[in-house]
């Protein structure tokens, strides 16, 4: 995909969150609109899957460590053909196959269940290091939330990763600044950020999680990294594309209510007419 | 019993996942810097390549393990108990139970016969915790053919089992031409009509001893190895106290949470009956020689002996 493309489709998918999260009336907006450029790159352009046989066994990863921007992650698979966009609004309903946060076992396309924070980057890790054992060339991606880690099994997992030399490993770290009590500087600082995953042993890229050019820059500069894993640090805009949520910690885990909503869908709605309309 | 072989069933493990190397190809192996200990050193003397030490980080490990049975491993977690299953937990929770993935934890030095480390590292709630996980299987050997069979059987099994074993050198009482070990299938060893002693891990061979004693007494002891706790042999168990009337539960663990519950929550739903439950009465241990806490705590062929007498 062109750029155009890739914010024409970033676009859709933060509609789709806002129809989840209304739908559910409950959820996480904040941190799934932050990540909505990620997503979409990764699930558009980076990684090597197919919607129609989401377990093909040399498939590339992504394990979303940040489990509970879950509606970020269907919205992408939805789009990109996994499941109907329409279930989008069943999110977190009983019986619903989109669960609160990531199940493998209920969600074509979810490669591991996740939402208890600091678990999934491990599962990653594992995850390549099998890759690694049985020379297989497939990728590995996992998102991380910048409150996230603040958790110690991040480092623990981070310390392994640099320790076997996993170049088939890419940690996204989610840098919107806000947690659900703050801002994290504020709240148990990780800054810096970088120079931690430097120090073990990683490749680190710091980027504008919101500018896909920083975005397909920063991912082929993984690709090519040898030797050791990478490690892409993202500022980006929490709420980014709906007016009243952008940059709001209030907007970390609540669900708008119909005129919100609606605002919500007309601010994207304008975005994607200034983008020149649907691909 | 002293002219009996003894092997500590962690020493079990190690060579039985050893053993198991060559039959499985997608067998690995992790330790948290206790390869040593666990006594996974022989796996990993062995299949070099597929021994994995993550270092002293037991959460992480027991995520990596997931993340590699998503790709078809079978991976087995080692640590002592007191990390793979206490310090673990949600780990073992969130990461393996709710994907229901096919991980093994090897967790060795349980219970009390840790000794001489103390209460920080003797986890006597272990298997309360694991039995709490929806869909784990938790296994606990009584010897060394006991726990060689279980690791075989766990690896053929698909889905998550904990396996518990033991730092300090045990009586090898299995030793025989036809014994089976089936997972979920208790052990009749011995039959009897006046009391039933279920008992699992070193508690068996204390049962077999206390049983002797009692029967010189005149009193005739039913004796049954659960070596699987979860799923629990149900229909043995509830056979057995419908035969007898009387149940005497013993672990080295707590007795809150553990065998002695389990057989309790199957008998209070399905045949009422009296119950008395040997094992750590709500206590931690302590530094000691193993030897001696066994006896203190009276989980040795004496102490099961003595309480049965004053129960029955």
């Amino acid at each position: 995909m062109n750029k155009l493309e890739l914010q024409k489709t970033a676009n859709e998918v933060r509609k789709g969150i806002i129809t989840a999260v209304h739908g559910a009336k409950a959820g996480h907006p904040g941190g799934s609109l932050s990540a909505a450029d990620l997503f979409t790159y990764l699930y558009f352009e980076e990684m090597n899957v197919d919607p129609k046989d989401p377990k093909k066994a040399d498939r590339d990863r992504f394990v979303l460590s940040k489990g509970h921007t879950a509606p970020g992650l269907y919205s992408t698979l939805a789009n990109r053909g996994y499941f109907p966009v329409e279930d989008l609004p069943t999110l977190r309903h009983l019986g619903s196959y989109l669960q609160g946060h990531p199940c493998m076992q209920e969600t074509p396309g979810v490669d591991m269940s996740s939402g208890s924070l600091g678990q999934g980057i491990s599962a990653a890790v594992g995850m390549a290091l099998a890759a690694k054992m049985d020379n297989k060339d497939y990728r590995v991606y996992t998102l991380l939330g910048d409150g996230e880690i603040q958790e110690g099994q991040v480092w623990e997992a981070s310390m392994f990763a640099g320790h076997r030399k996993l170049d088939n490993l890419v940690v996204i770290v989610d840098n919107n600044g806000l947690q659900i009590d703050g801002k994290i500087d504020d709240v148990c600082s990780p800054y810096p950020i970088d120079k931690k995953f430097e120090a073990f042993n990683f490749h680190v890229i710091n980027i504008d999680g919101n500018d896909f050019d920083q975005i397909d820059a920063a991912f082929k500069e993984a690709r090519a990294t040898k030797g050791m894993p990478t490690a892409i640090i993202c500022k980006t805009v929490k709420g980014k594309g709906v007016s009243f949520m952008e940059n709001s910690a209030g907007w970390h885990g609540k669900a708008p209510n119909d005129e919100e909503y609606a605002v919500a869908m007309a601010d994207l709605t304008k975005i994607g007419e200034e983008l020149g309309g649907a691909n | 019993m002293a002219d009996v072989k003894k092997i500590a069933t962690r020493e079990s493990y190690g060579n039985a996942l050893a053993e198991c190397g060559a039959d499985f190809p997608n067998l690995v192996v992790l330790d948290a810097d206790l390869a040593g200990a666990t006594k996974t050193g022989v796996f990993q003397k062995a299949f070099p390549d597929r021994h994995i030490d993550c270092g002293i980080a037991e959460c992480n490990m027991t995520g990596i393990a997931a993340g590699l049975a998503t790709c078809g491993k079978i991976p087995f977690v080692s640590s002592f108990a007191m990390f793979a299953a206490g310090r673990n937990f949600e780990q073992v929770r969130n990461s393996i139970g709710y994907p229901h993935l096919n991980v093994k934890i090897g967790a060795t030095h349980a219970g009390i016969t840790v000794g001489e480390d103390g209460a920080t590292h003797q986890c006597n709630e272990d298997v309360a915790l694991m039995r709490t996980v929806p869909g784990m299987t938790v296994v606990v050997p009584a010897d060394d053919v006991e726990a060689k069979a279980a690791v075989r059987a766990a690896i053929e099994f698909e889905g998550p089992v904990y396996l518990r074993f033991g730092r300090a050198a045990v009586p090898v009482i299995n030793d025989r031409e036809d014994y089976k070990f089936e997972l979920g299938k208790g052990v009749l060893l011995r039959e009897g009509k006046d009391v039933t002693i279920i008992a699992s891990g070193i508690t068996v061979a204390s049962a077999l001893e206390a049983a002797q004693k009692l029967e010189a007494d005149g009193i005739s002891a039913e004796v049954i190895n659960i070596h699987t706790i979860k799923p629990l042999d149900e229909e043995l168990v509830v056979a057995s106290a419908k035969k007898t009337g009387k149940v005497v539960t013993a672990e080295e663990h707590s007795v809150i949470g553990g065998l002695g519950s389990a057989v309790c929550d199957c008998l209070c739903e399905k045949c009422p009956t009296p119950v008395l439950k040997i094992g750590m009465q709500d206590v931690f241990g302590e530094s000691g020689p193993a030897g001696a806490l066994v006896e203190k705590y009276g989980l040795d062929g004496k102490g099961i002996y003595e309480s049965v007498k004053k129960f029955v």
